[in-house]
């Protein structure tokens, strides 16, 4: 089965909303939640997308040069 | 009432600037970062809003880089101290602010070099003096963009190419200038802004930061605090990245709120029109005190080479008593003394007694600034 959602893990949560803000200028829903236990012992937050829109939300944080380290099925 | 001590702090703010601070604290709340919950979330909006809008108002491409501390106080520190190492040679010049001097000469004691150039008596700067003191080891030049004391610009651009023909940085201190004097980060040259978010940008006191520009690698520039930043907490080591590195502990989200709220009220007004605006009342301060019999007038006596913060002195009349007088007899608010500037104030030839220095601001009305004049009159008569 495919998966519904991506999340994407950021260095700390002022990236995530600036992710989160480059991703609403480009129409792409998005939130932020917290990073799963399972992907990371982080306190922080991530970027949770729909997996359709995973290619653009990729294009877009590379285009903003906003950094991320890893990208995960969820 | 008449509030002319805007060099201190502006007063009064917007009211979109309370209005947002409230907001931060009454409907929002949480700790931005830390949690991941709506709240949570929102407040890391407001700072990330913050960053951004402190950005664009500089014309800095990277809001990441925008790093936030309780004053612009802190900023320096944190450029000064993080950057500069024992071997190091720095430039700065004689009408600094002591938030400048102060850790500069403390780092001269722990063997970093240090050029104080002297200004003229208006505290203009001659590049000339800066380009000439420059070393093979120099690599920071440290000015304030203008004088605290006398309102006197400094020539930021000519000393960001200067930095750069020389690979040395150039660190800004935009205590007084930032939302009142046009500033370009990249076409400026300049490496590192620091910025007080509660002058020109009429936010709340203790808000501030640091601007780091694409030149200055954060690997060379160690954070004043460590702690708790919300991220990468599996390590017991501070983070490597901007702008967690600087920022450890909570940040004072009510006060970034209402920084943001500040920046686009003043970015709304347009900085050029504040600028215009102020610059008549400066012109108008300036001449009506000179047409006063006793009054020595600092500085460069031209509001287009100046902000709106002009010192003078008068005959007679000590700076100390001439402040408690403005106050009682005139509800008269200025700044009189030092200025935390003993460098400057040497630098005009006022030391050790200082001067009267009236602080305009985007608020400060033509009626207001007659008024003042009216008063420095009867002062002058009964001196």
């Amino acid at each position: 089965m495919s998966p519904v959602y991506y999340v994407i893990l950021v260095p700390s949560t002022s990236y995530a909303v600036r992710g989160e803000h480059v991703l609403n200028q480009k129409g792409i829903a998005s939130k932020l939640i917290p990073v799963p236990r399972s992907l990371s012992s982080d306190c922080g937050v991530c970027i949770r997308v729909a997996a359709d829109d995973l290619p653009a939300a990729r294009q877009a944080l590379d285009a903003a040069k906003v950094p991320y380290d890893s990208v995960h099925e969820f | 009432m008449i509030y002319l001590d805007n060099a201190a702090t502006s007063w009064p703010k917007p009211s979109v600037v309370l209005d947002a601070v409230m907001h931060a604290m009454r409907d929002v709340g949480a700790n931005p970062g830390r949690a991941g919950h709506r709240l949570a979330n929102e407040s890391g909006r407001i700072v990330y809003r913050a960053r951004e809008a402190v950005a664009e108002l500089f014309g800095a491409p990277d809001p990441l880089r925008v790093v936030f501390g309780a004053n612009v106080t802190w900023a320096l520190n944190l450029a000064l101290r993080g950057l500069l190492r024992p071997g190091d040679h720095v430039i700065t010049s004689s009408i600094e602010h002591n938030s400048v001097m102060r850790p500069l000469r403390a780092l001269e004691r722990e063997g970093v070099a240090l050029t104080v150039v002297p200004c003229a008596p208006t505290g203009a700067l001659d590049p000339q003096q800066v380009a000439d003191a420059l070393r093979r080891e120099t690599t920071l030049i440290a000015l304030n963009h203008a004088s605290n004391v006398v309102g006197t610009v400094l020539p930021v651009a000519e000393m960001g190419a200067i930095a750069r023909r020389h690979g040395a940085l150039l660190l800004v201190d935009a205590a007084q200038t930032a939302g009142a004097w046009p500033i370009d980060f990249v076409a400026d040259g300049i490496d590192l802004l620091a910025f007080t978010g509660h002058k020109s940008l009429y936010g709340p006191m203790g808000t501030g930061g640091l601007l780091l520009g694409e030149r200055v690698d954060p690997a060379r520039v160690a954070p004043l605090a460590r702690g708790g930043t919300g991220s990468r907490s599996e390590l017991e080591e501070q983070p490597d990245f901007c702008p967690d590195k600087y920022e450890a502990g909570t940040p004072n989200v009510p006060g970034l709120a209402g920084l943001e709220a500040g920046v686009r009220w003043v970015r709304e007004q347009g900085v050029a029109a504040l600028r215009r605006q102020e610059a008549a009342l400066t012109q108008r301060l300036i001449d009506g005190l000179r047409a006063i019999p006793g009054v020595t007038l600092y500085g460069t006596g031209d509001a287009a080479r100046q902000t709106a913060t002009v010192s003078f002195n008068l005959a007679g009349v000590p700076p100390s008593e001439a402040g408690l007088r403005l106050d009682e007899e005139f509800a008269i608010m200025c700044r009189i003394g030092l200025h935390c500037s003993p460098a400057c104030h040497r630098t005009l030839g006022t030391f050790p007694e200082g001067t009267v220095r009236f602080g305009l601001g985007a608020f400060t009305t033509s009626n207001e600034v007659d008024a003042a004049l009216d008063a420095v009159r009867q002062l002058e008569r009964n001196a």
